[in-house]
């Protein structure tokens, strides 16, 4: 059964009326996807560190228990830390998402097939862990509740979206570091950030 | 060694407290067993077991974005697998704090340990991490003190090495009784 979603409007669905959402992406692909949905202070897109986004998403979840943390990746990135899965099932977050934009393929690196192109699932994997809820979506119908869950029900919730192999434009945040560092922190946590 | 001697642990919470380290990342450890023992039971510490040290990094760094000090415990056979990892430190200029204890370094007794242990200075500092060494237990307070001050401070990636010696693991049979 092929993907019919595309990967750029599914994000940008995600992210629509994102309030006071923290968002942290994987490097590569899904980086550009949070980045064509509209740049932001409270994106903190990866630009290596490949198999840690979720991790960057506890830690944050843990440290601001009061905002909601969403943790968007790839297939092959969250494959580099599936033992980050079995961390995050320990401390059981209720302000955590992670979801993973699945096209089965190492998209950066010339479209070569990863794991779950021979049937990993990921989100039985994040079942198995501890996740409270989890889900493999293939198509619209659930995305307005997945939505909704992220930003309200008690989590860690856990989504892998199968969508279509495509090679799509890129769409560059900020490369430095640095930079995307301490405006996250200035948005986040206002003055105070550069005092600490 | 002394009575004394034993308290490090001890100091090394109570150092972490002053220094406003609210979550801690850990991967079970032989040296670290009193220490992770005091942060698990202190209900205004975060600590999160690891299911590797690489993990720990991406921890430190998403509690900094949320404006929380975060603090990592390992051995130094985990610093291995921390090296890609704080290259993103350094690159976005994230504190870090981590606290090794040294196996394959003074009197080792497995050699599959030496190789990592021996080269764990080096490789902290080629990533750019300042490395500050502990090699008695009276030391060891003190220099996380100025680690946690340099790190949170001046946002820099520093490690303090606890010397093999003050661990004092001499064989499989004390190892194995610890």
């Amino acid at each position: 059964m092929k993907p019919v979603l595309h990967r750029r409007q599914v994000v940008e669905f995600l992210l629509q009326e994102r309030k006071s959402l923290l968002v942290v992406a994987g490097l590569g692909s899904t980086a550009w996807d949070i980045t064509a949905a509209g740049d932001a202070p409270l994106n903190f897109p990866l630009w290596g560190a490949m198999g840690n986004a979720a991790m960057f998403g506890l830690g944050l979840a843990l440290a601001q228990p009061k905002r909601r943390v969403l943790v968007i990746t790839g297939d092959g990135e969250m494959l580099m830390g599936l033992g980050s899965l079995a961390t995050i099932g320990v401390q059981k977050p209720r302000n955590l998402s992670v979801v993973v934009i699945d096209n089965e393929r190492y998209g950066e690196t010339g479209m070569q097939a990863t794991h779950t192109s021979a049937g990993v699932d990921l989100a039985k994997v994040a079942r198995a862990c501890g996740f409270r809820t989890t889900q493999q979506l293939r198509n619209r119908a659930r995305l307005a509740a997945l939505r909704s869950a992220i930003h309200a029900s008690p989590g860690p919730h856990f989504a892998q979206i199968k969508v279509r192999a495509e090679k799509l434009p890129l769409v560059l945040p900020p490369r430095d570091g640095a930079l995307l560092k301490s405006r996250f922190r200035k948005a986040l946590l206002g003055e105070q950030a550069d005092l600490d | 060694m002394k009575r004394s001697d034993k308290s490090w642990p001890e100091a090394l919470y109570k150092t972490l407290k002053i220094a406003g380290v609210r979550q801690v990342g850990y991967v079970p450890d032989g040296g670290h067993k009193r220490l992770i023992e005091l942060c698990l039971a202190d209900q205004d510490m975060r600590a999160v077991v690891l299911s590797t040290e690489e993990e720990g990094i991406g921890l430190a760094a998403g509690a900094w974005l949320g404006g929380v000090r975060c603090a990592l415990l390992m051995q130094s056979s985990g610093v291995g697998n921390c090296i890609n990892h704080l290259g993103t430190v350094r690159e976005c200029r994230f504190p870090l704090l981590l606290l090794v204890t040294m196996r394959g370094q003074v009197g080792e007794f497995n050699p599959w340990q030496v190789p990592m242990g021996q080269a764990t200075p080096a490789v902290l500092s080629a990533m750019g991490v300042v490395v500050h060494e502990a090699n008695a237990a009276e030391a060891i307070a003190p220099t996380v003190d100025a680690a946690a001050r340099l790190a949170f401070g001046s946002y820099q990636a520093v490690a303090v090495l606890i010397s093999q010696a003050v661990i004092g693991i001499k064989s499989f049979q004390e190892q194995a009784s610890r």
